[in-house]
């Protein structure tokens, strides 16, 4: 199949769904590719790095969807680029299905399939192909750098011979992939880091980034992120009363807030509310990833930097990973790339749609002129759960009810191979003179106790047990001196023969034993 | 000494066995518990040697102390390492006398036969007794000429059992000891006609049997004991070298039964007694070895693994090497660890190395313990032994079921030499051949390092992947050279 990417149409997008590196992976699923000219020149891939990694590069937009089989790109499509798909053709890109109803009605009457980068499900198997998770870092990172770019001082404290510096102090609201990476980044920059999410489940990652987990005195529900596909949700209101009292408390201190709170299909929730703007120290910066869905800041503007009366600078910037290009694109070509492969299972270049499959099927918002959003839940759950249901607690009475079934199970097997040894032994018996049933018995009886007392022999002692066992089974030298007393010189000069080797065993196993047993010593 | 004093003797010794083998339950009480065994064997042997019927003292004297000498020589010498040859070797000796005691049994019951049928008729009570005295039958020969008819045919029956189990005990052992000192090729080696052999072989014994009864002679005798070497010899061969430890304690519970065999043709309740305790000891440690294994005693006796249902899960991802400074930073920073030993450990000799490092850590107050599978090693209980000699305290060498809900909390775990016991498509993959195997889940540990000479798979052939886990590390190197240059970097 024909893979092609067109350059980006929307104004400012500086990112590609298509790098040389990429290309090459794709070509040996056995696909081909295409480019179309200048597409990768803002990320820095140039045409001539595309020709070398076996790329055909295309003159006009216009062409390549009409030459490409499947069409990959990175921003929601336009209305006049969903116009150039036709049945047999596939689209990948970010389609924000939820908003774009227009957009899967014409997909839909075209006939073509698209698959919506935005919707593969948040589970393992998926997380290579995962683009909003690779392009969330991304956003994580450059809030961080677009802050210090903005704040007017260190982030590390430093003690130098002109004077001491503080430490900045940074606040990062929601510890998503975005939030994790902007953790990661203001630590290592060395910055004292505070964070904070309503799932306390994530304080565990965030410490283990190098942040604070800002706890609130607040005790009610404990909001579980696996039941919702490891997202947030909303919050109660007194848990955000709680969680509003405490960002009142903390506004004065930190210089950089870096806000990152979205719930899928919802405005972004107000937290960082205009009193908190105003109690902050001139110079402060915020940084509000969610400017796109509203803004978690009150006095955010979408895509622009504000300055408030008291000095605090709001950035509401969108374009996060295309100010990154050369890194996102990589990135999302990877996820591309990896989609790719998830569609090719032969490595033929012929594309498989498996809507069987979860990653597809949920990815997949129009496929053979139907529209399949909202897919279905995966059948593999997210994330696991917090934790495991209990075992069932078992009243006293059916606790008494299962030892006494259990007791006599066991008693009904036990009397079961009493009876069948004894009818054995009956049997035996009948036909045995008296002088062998004598000495049968005290072999069944040996048996008896040779069983129970093994089994209390402990693991770690199972070598010398076989030394001694080895030692003690020399007893046959008994049998070998009753009879070296015979007259017949053959049966002398074996059973000489028996006693020398069984000597050997028995002293040599004893003897072995011992140094073994003196070897284990306690610490 | 009468015959009530030997009796009495006898019931010491087989008491003093019991205690012993019961005393091995704790490292302490085991020390004492060798020392009941000691005394038991001393016990009856003088018993036996100063008892009534005995003659020929010169002929015991000397073969007691040549092979008394060899014993020690034995014991002395022998490297930890080599106990499982050693252990199998020791049981081939049993077996070879349990064969040579019965031809004897048999032997003197032929001579007893002819010299009565001259006896003559008029003689009776005491006149007989002397008469029989004068002509050579004492000691045993009398005991075996006061049997009757039916005693006889249940003598011969015992006769032909234990020369049989013996045979088969003797050649497997030599196998056995063979394969384990590499003397032999360890693979699982078959005859055409593979358990058919084997079981026309046993069938023909059955025969012979029935013809021994009816008084064919010593020939069917010898006959069958060829049959029985071969079974032996066979049976061993097509077993695969990590079933060993089945096959070492499946040898010692015969070498017990042989001995109980030849304690009922000798009509000597201590030999029943302590065959008795010795096979049922080798059949439970044979019962425990397969247990780990989660294979069945038949499958391990008729070799090889069974077909997969499928194919084997894919392996995804790749092995990482790491070097020994990698390997140092991580010990320094982890605070606890698990070392899980294998039978790679015993073929390097590392054990020194490995409780040299066990030491150090321990001295930097980081907890370090033994993770110990049922059947590491080539023999039940071999690690265990190893760490012993190399001064690893038994109180940090734990058992499997006592550690494996630890590997969570767990920062490094260290398999030296280990492969299929640590291998997670035991539970993750029901197509694996060793599915369903209890295995050590050292994958849920922080970080893995496998110390392995190579990329191969382990004896069972199918892949490992533990050790393409995100976590795990691949240290690769003889177990030895690279614990010993850790160590220097590690004070």
């Amino acid at each position: 199949m024909k893979i092609g990417t067109p350059k980006e149409v929307f104004d400012g997008e500086a990112r590609v769904a298509m790098t040389p590196d990429s290309a090459l992976q794709l070509q040996k699923l056995g696909h081909e590719c295409l480019i179309e000219t200048g597409a990768g020149a803002q990320a820095g891939f140039s045409d001539a790095a595309y020709e070398a990694a076996g790329v055909t590069v295309v003159k006009t937009a216009a062409s390549l969807w009409k030459d490409a089989d499947i069409i990959a790109k990175v921003r929601q499509p336009e209305t006049a680029e969903l116009k150039r798909l036709s049945a047999d053709k596939t689209l990948i890109s970010f389609f924000n299905p939820a908003g774009n109803e227009e957009g899967m009605d014409t997909a839909k009457k075209k006939g073509a399939t698209v698959i919506a980068m935005e919707m593969v499900p948040r589970i393992s198997r998926a997380q290579k192909m995962d683009a909003l998770s690779s392009m969330a870092n991304i956003a994580g990172y450059r809030a961080v750098i677009e802050a210090g770019n903005n704040f007017g001082r260190f982030f590390t404290g430093q003690v130098t011979a002109a004077g001491k510096v503080p430490p900045a102090k940074v606040l990062i609201v929601g510890a998503g992939v975005a939030g994790l990476a902007a953790i990661g980044t203001s630590t290592s920059l060395g910055a004292i880091t505070y964070a904070f999410d309503v799932r306390p489940e994530v304080a565990e990652q965030v410490e283990s980034m190098g942040a604070e987990f800002v706890y609130l005195d607040f005790e009610e529900e404990q909001q579980d992120g696996a039941a919702t596909g490891g997202y947030a949700s909303v919050s109660s209101p007194e848990f955000r009363e709680a969680q509003l009292a405490k960002f009142r408390e903390l506004a004065p201190q930190v210089d950089i807030v870096i806000t990152t709170a979205l719930i899928p299909n919802r405005e972004a929730p107000k937290l960082w509310l205009a009193d908190m703007v105003a109690a902050m120290k001139p110079g402060s910066v915020i940084v509000d990833l969610a400017a796109e869905k509203g803004g978690n800041v009150e006095g955010t503007v979408k895509d622009e930097k504000v300055v408030t009366d008291n000095g605090v600078t709001i950035i509401g910037f969108t374009d996060f990973p295309s100010r990154m290009a050369a890194q996102s694109s990589s990135l999302y070509a990877t996820n591309i790339r990896h989609m790719m492969t998830d569609l090719t299972p032969a490595k033929d270049g012929v594309v498989v749609h498996n809507m069987e499959d979860d990653v597809i099927r949920g990815a997949t918002v129009t496929h053979a002129g139907e529209i399949t959003f909202p897919p279905p839940p995966p059948k593999i759950a997210a994330i696991a759960a917090k934790s495991k249901e209990k075992p069932k607690e078992l009243t006293p009475e059916e606790k008494r009810a299962a030892e006494v079934a259990a007791f006599k199970a066991a008693t009904k097997q036990q009397v079961g191979v009493l009876a069948i040894g004894t009818i054995l032994m009956l049997i035996i018996g009948a036909y045995a003179p008296a002088s062998f049933m004598q000495h049968f018995i005290v072999f069944a009886l040996a048996c008896f106790v040779g069983f129970q007392v093994i089994w209390n022999v402990s693991h770690s002692l199972h070598t010398p047990l076989m030394a001694v066992t080895n030692a003690i089974s020399g007893i046959v030298i008994l049998g070998a001196l009753l009879q070296v007393g015979s007259s017949s010189w053959l049966v002398m000069i074996l059973s000489a023969i028996s006693v020398l080797i069984a000597t050997i065993n028995i002293v040599g196993g004893f003897m072995v034993t011992r140094r073994m047993l003196a070897m284990f010593q306690k610490s | 000494m009468s015959l009530g004093i030997v009796s009495a003797a006898y019931v010491a010794a087989a008491v003093l066995f019991i205690l012993s083998l019961g005393g091995l339950s704790g490292q302490e009480s085991a020390k004492r518990a060798v020392w009941y065994g000691i005394v038991g064997m001393g016990l009856a042997i003088a018993a036996t040697v100063f008892g009534p019927g005995m003659g020929n003292y010169l002929v015991i004297l000397v073969t007691v102390g040549i092979g008394a000498f060899l014993g020690m020589q034995v014991a002395g010498k022998v490297e930890m390492t080599e106990m499982p040859q050693l252990v199998a070797a020791l049981h081939s000796f049993v077996g070879l006398a349990a064969v040579f005691i019965g031809y004897n049994a048999y032997l003197e019951l032929n001579a007893v036969q002819s010299i009565m049928a001259d006896a003559p008729s008029v003689l009776r009570g005491e006149g007989l007794a002397t008469w029989m005295h004068e002509n050579g039958i004492t000691g045993f020969r009398e005991k075996l000429s006061h049997k009757d008819d039916v005693e006889i045919s249940i003598l011969k029956v015992e006769v032909f059992l234990g020369v049989f189990i013996g045979a088969v005990t003797f050649t497997g052992s030599v196998i056995a000891f063979g394969k384990l000192a590499g003397k032999v090729d360890g693979k699982a080696v078959k005859l055409p006609g593979g358990h058919l052999l084997n079981a026309s072989a046993a069938i023909l014994s059955v025969i012979l049997l029935i013809m021994f009864l009816n008084g064919s002679g010593m020939w069917t005798l010898i006959l069958m004991t060829l049959l029985a070497f071969f079974i032996g010899y066979h049976l061993i061969m097509g077993i695969g070298g990590a079933d060993m430890p089945v096959v070492v304690s499946m040898l010692n519970s015969y070498s017990g039964w042989a001995a109980a065999a030849i304690g009922f043709s000798l009509g000597n309740d201590l030999l029943i007694v302590t065959g008795a305790l010795v096979g049922s000891s080798g059949a439970i440690l044979s019962y425990i070895m397969c247990k780990a294994m989660n294979r069945s005693f038949i499958s391990v006796i008729l070799g090889g693994f069974g077909g997969t249902t499928g194919p084997a899960m894919e392996v995804e991802g790749e092995q990482i090497a790491i070097d020994a400074e990698g390997v140092a930073a991580a010990l320094d920073d982890a605070d606890s660890v698990i070392i899980i030993p294998g039978y790679g450990m015993a073929v390097a000799q590392a054990q020194q190395a490995v409780s040299e490092l066990t030491k150090r850590l321990r001295a930097k107050g980081k907890d370090v313990r033994f993770a110990i599978h049922p059947v590491a090693g080539r023999l039940p209980g071999h690690m265990n032994v190893l760490l012993a000699e190399a001064k690893v305290p038994y109180d940090i060498v734990l058992e499997m079921d006592e550690i494996n809900e630890d590997f969570p909390e767990t920062d490094v775990a260290i398999v030296i030499g280990s492969n299929d016991i640590v291998n997670p498509a035991a539970q993750e993959d029901p197509n694996s051949p060793i599915a369903g195997m209890p295995v050590l889940e050292c994958w849920k540990a922080k970080q893995v390092f496998v110390s392995k000479r190579g990329q191969g798979t382990g004896y069972s052939g199918i892949e490992n992947p533990l050790f393409y886990k995100e976590n795990t590390r691949m240290f690769y190197g003889d177990a030895k050279e690279s614990l010993n240059k850790l160590l220097t970097m590690i004070s």
